[in-house]
């Protein structure tokens, strides 16, 4: 039994982890960049945990051109959650250093994995609602044309370029991320024998 | 015979040929080789400097790029601007108010950029207003008027806006002396000598907010001051002056003002000055004049009528002025930036004296004076002189400095720049300009740290310099390069009306010094804002109507008004939502007898309307705005004086249903 407890420096690891998703409560998860020739200093559309930020109101005015519904954080159910996910994600970190168990790690892991996978889902369905759900009236209709951005990477919408990529905050994610699955990695394969 | 007769005919031809080629070469060909690439800013590329020139008769102030040349902006300052509504809305009257109203234009003559410690800020300029003696100072933040503050017992306010090393005092002499606004001033105009007073303002500034506030007066002879400079450094605490017209007279200037052999350069102590009105020595007199005041947070100017101005009697308190007489008519009046050495430009002399500040302290200390004139004590020119500089050329009227030891000087009459060294007062190179200079300015170059490589030379006349335009011709600014031992032309560009003095800055100093980019709606704090659609309407109160308006890309909300009478004073408050760099908004409406407004992001003003016609008059965007900028427009119903047709207001509704 005495060798599926963690090691000080998985210990300290899961600390870090704790660290960042709590860190990650207070940072931009996510960015939107968008560029146009009009635009060479760019917009910006910065997701936090509880807001969206960044140029949105200068966004929303050019979107009503192309009649895009305008974003408001307070029409998002998922920033009313999200601050207390992480918040838990963090507290379940700081535990583990206590549960002290492989198990409850590997756990946390794939849990952590599977929420990232249905945020990416959330965030397209999301992209997809927006850039396509169009205002008939609106003044610029392109037949055929959707706005909806990137999930991730870079994509041309008229004269926009939309470059979409974490920001600080979901860097600190990934950062979690892979912290976890190395105190898996080297918990299961390396102590296997001892 | 016939051999004689080729032999002459040769002769005379080689002789013709000689002369032809003694003729100075054309002017097209004296620009440097390389001086094209050394202008050249590419596409996108920012200029070195921002060079800040006055705009002389047009009474604004223009900005242009060195060494491009490039025009960036014209500030409207002391005339109306129907371009960006200055003067035309009912926010901005006020900034051109003054003791007899409003008043729509002046002649801006030179211009002060702030400076700590002797050198250049960037925080704010300072304009003068020669006709309706004025000052103003331009934010450099918001690159607007900010401030302008009428003077009192002035005429030709042309000595200024110059300021001391900390922008402590920004100073204002008069041209014209006249008698004191708190004195009868109903005097036959030959008891010039008894009854003409020239006052010399000392302006305070605020070191935070740069407001400024007239301290005291000097009360003086009615000799003309023409230009001035602050002592700097070791000479901190002085003021120079110069003056033409110690004859005192009142008719045929040209010549009678042209009498004397030397009039003088003022030397004002003005720390004792201080310590005169800290002992009450002063006087206050009764006075009239505005101070107007533009608030960033209700986008509105303010003008406040002062009653009162101290007066400090400088004949009755012998030591606050000193003259130091200076050869034929003195017209610039330059410190070097070591603060040692004044340059005084005789412009009918045919040298320029170099005066010391040390020997001037130490002759006052002695009382070395040749006598007094008008009760002020007149120091011996030969004790004050650090030496002249010979043969300069003619005319000169102005002097800057690189500080590397060397001055420059314009020429008008022989139409040139002289380059010479300070302290061994030799002329180390000249260079014709085109034609007829009159100021120059150095980046820097009467501070402290002059930042050298440039120099600009503004020309009264243009002649065959550009493409004619009928009887008026453009005025030009030449730039030369002044980073090696011989100065170099390398350009020429028109300006807006006539250039006197300009200063320059470096360019990051100005770009870095927190550019405003919009106006914050949140601290709009306009009395008639609306900060949002929701908050748009149309208010009667009387015969007046405020129309409550706002502009985003693209339309304007309400953007379809009926109730409106003729003989109504219609106001449009209308406010720029816009949060976004670089989309201010226009607006106009038929046949108004006002300019435009042209109005920044967050920024709300209003225009003015009386309608005279019944009929449907239609308002637009001006300022291209967006891809559907041509359809940002609206239509206000005008009926007829009594119609009862009522007060309404839409925007993509159609409102009362009754009016459809």
């Amino acid at each position: 039994m005495k060798t599926t407890n963690l090691s000080l420096v998985s210990k300290v690891m899961l600390l870090i982890v704790g660290i960042l998703f709590i860190a990650s409560l207070f940072l931009p998860l996510w960015r939107i960049e968008l560029d146009a020739p009009q635009y060479p200093e760019g917009l910006t559309l910065q997701l936090h945990a509880n807001k969206i930020a960044g140029d949105v109101n200068i966004i929303n005015g050019l979107n009503h051109y192309i009649g895009m519904a305008t974003l408001h954080t307070e029409n998002f159910f998922e920033f009313k959650i999200l601050p207390y996910i992480f918040g838990a994600f963090g507290l379940i970190a700081f535990a583990l250093i206590f549960i002290n168990r492989r198990k409850a790690v590997l756990v946390f892991l794939i849990t952590f994995v599977l929420f990232i996978a249905l945020s990416a889902v959330d965030f397209y369905r999301w992209n997809y609602e927006y850039g396509h759900n169009l205002d008939p009236n609106a003044a610029i209709i392109v037949p055929g044309m959707a706005y909806q951005p990137p999930l991730l990477g870079f994509k041309q919408l008229l004269n926009f370029g939309a470059y979409s990529i974490p920001d600080v905050g979901g860097w600190l994610l990934t950062g979690a991320g892979l912290l976890l699955a190395t105190i898996v990695w080297v918990e299961y394969k390396y102590k296997k024998t001892t | 015979m016939k051999n004689r007769f080729l032999k002459a005919t040769f002769a005379i031809v080689l002789i013709g040929a000689y002369f032809v080629s003694c003729k100075p070469k054309n002017t097209s060909d004296v620009a440097v080789g390389d001086a094209a690439q050394r202008v050249y800013v590419a596409p996108g590329k920012y200029d070195e400097f921002y060079n800040f020139v006055s705009g002389g008769f047009s009474g604004q102030m223009s900005i242009y790029g060195l060494p491009s040349g490039r025009m960036l902006k014209v500030i409207p300052i002391f005339s109306q601007d129907p371009e960006s509504g200055w003067g035309y809305s009912e926010e901005t009257k006020p900034m051109l108010n003054t003791s007899e109203g409003y008043i729509p234009w002046d002649d801006q003559h030179h211009l002060e950029l702030s400076q700590t410690n002797g050198e250049v800020d960037g925080r704010w300029i300072f304009a003068n207003a020669n006709n309706t003696p004025r000052i103003a100072r331009v934010d450099l933040k918001r690159f607007k008027t900010a401030e302008i503050l009428e003077l009192p017992n002035s005429a030709g306010n042309h000595s200024s806006p110059f300021i001391t090393e900390n922008t402590e005092y920004v100073v204002a002499g008069t041209r014209f002396g006249v008698p004191g606004d708190y004195e009868d001033g109903d005097v036959p105009i030959n008891t010039y000598k008894k009854n003409f007073k020239a006052h010399i303002s000392f302006i305070k500034v605020d070191k935070e907010s740069g407001e400024m506030d007239l301290s005291f007066q000097l009360r003086l002879p009615g000799v003309n001051f023409d230009l001035s400079h602050a002592g700097k450094g070791k000479s901190h605490g002085w003021f120079f002056f110069t003056c033409y017209n110690s004859e005192l007279a009142n008719t045929l200037l040209e010549v009678n003002a042209s009498q004397n052999d030397k009039d003088f350069i003022m030397a004002v102590n003005w720390k004792k000055a201080e310590e005169y009105i800290k002992a009450g020595k002063g006087k206050i007199e009764k006075a009239r004049y505005a101070h107007n005041t533009w608030d960033d947070e209700t986008h509105t100017g303010k003008s406040v009528i002062k009653e009162e101005v101290l007066v400090l009697d400088a004949t009755a308190l012998k030591d606050i002025v000193y003259l130091m007489p200076c050869p034929k008519s003195p017209h610039g009046c330059d410190v070097d930036p070591t603060g040692e050495y004044i340059v005084g430009s005789g412009k009918l002399a045919a040298l320029i004296p170099v005066f010391s500040y040390t020997k001037m302290l130490a002759a006052i200390d002695k009382k070395d004076f040749e006598g007094d004139y008008e009760g002020i004590p007149v120091l011996k020119y030969n004790s004050v002189l650090h030496g002249e500089v010979q043969k300069p050329g003619l005319g000169p009227l102005h002097t800057e400095f690189d500080g590397k030891g060397n001055a420059y000087s314009t020429m008008f009459v022989s139409s040139e720049v002289v380059k010479w060294d300070i302290k061994t007062l030799k002329v180390l190179d000249r260079h014709p300009t085109y034609y007829s200079p009159g100021h120059l300015s150095i980046p820097g170059g009467d501070s402290k740290k002059p930042f050298g490589k440039y120099m600009v030379v503004y020309n009264k006349i243009t002649k065959d310099r550009y493409l004619p335009t009928g009887p008026e011709l453009t005025q030009s600014a030449q730039l030369f390069d002044i980073s090696g031992d011989k100065m170099q032309l390398l350009l020429d560009y028109p300006t807006i009306g006539e250039p006197h003095y300009a200063q320059s800055a470096p360019a990051d100093l100005i770009r870095n010094n927190g550019q405003l980019k919009i106006y914050d709606i949140k601290k709009n704090n306009h009395p008639r804002v609306s900060k949002g659609e929701k908050d748009t309407k149309v208010v009667r109160e009387g015969n007046k109507v405020h129309v409550y308006m706002t502009m985003i890309r693209s339309h304007f909300a309400p953007d379809n008004i009926e109730g409106i009478k003729v003989g109504d004073e219609v106001y449009f408050h209308v406010t720029n939502l816009e949060q976004d760099w670089d989309v201010p908004h226009g607006f106009s409406i038929r046949r108004a007898n006002a300019a435009e407004l042209l109005i920044m992001p967050g920024e709300t003003s209003t225009l003015y309307w009386k309608p005279t016609k019944v009929g449907i008059v239609p308002f637009y965007c001006t300022d291209f705005c967006s891809a559907l900028h041509q359809e940002m427009s609206g239509y206000l119903r005008v009926s007829p004086a009594g119609s009862n047709v009522p007060i309404s207001y839409s925007l993509g509704t159609n409102l009362p249903a009754s009016s459809k």
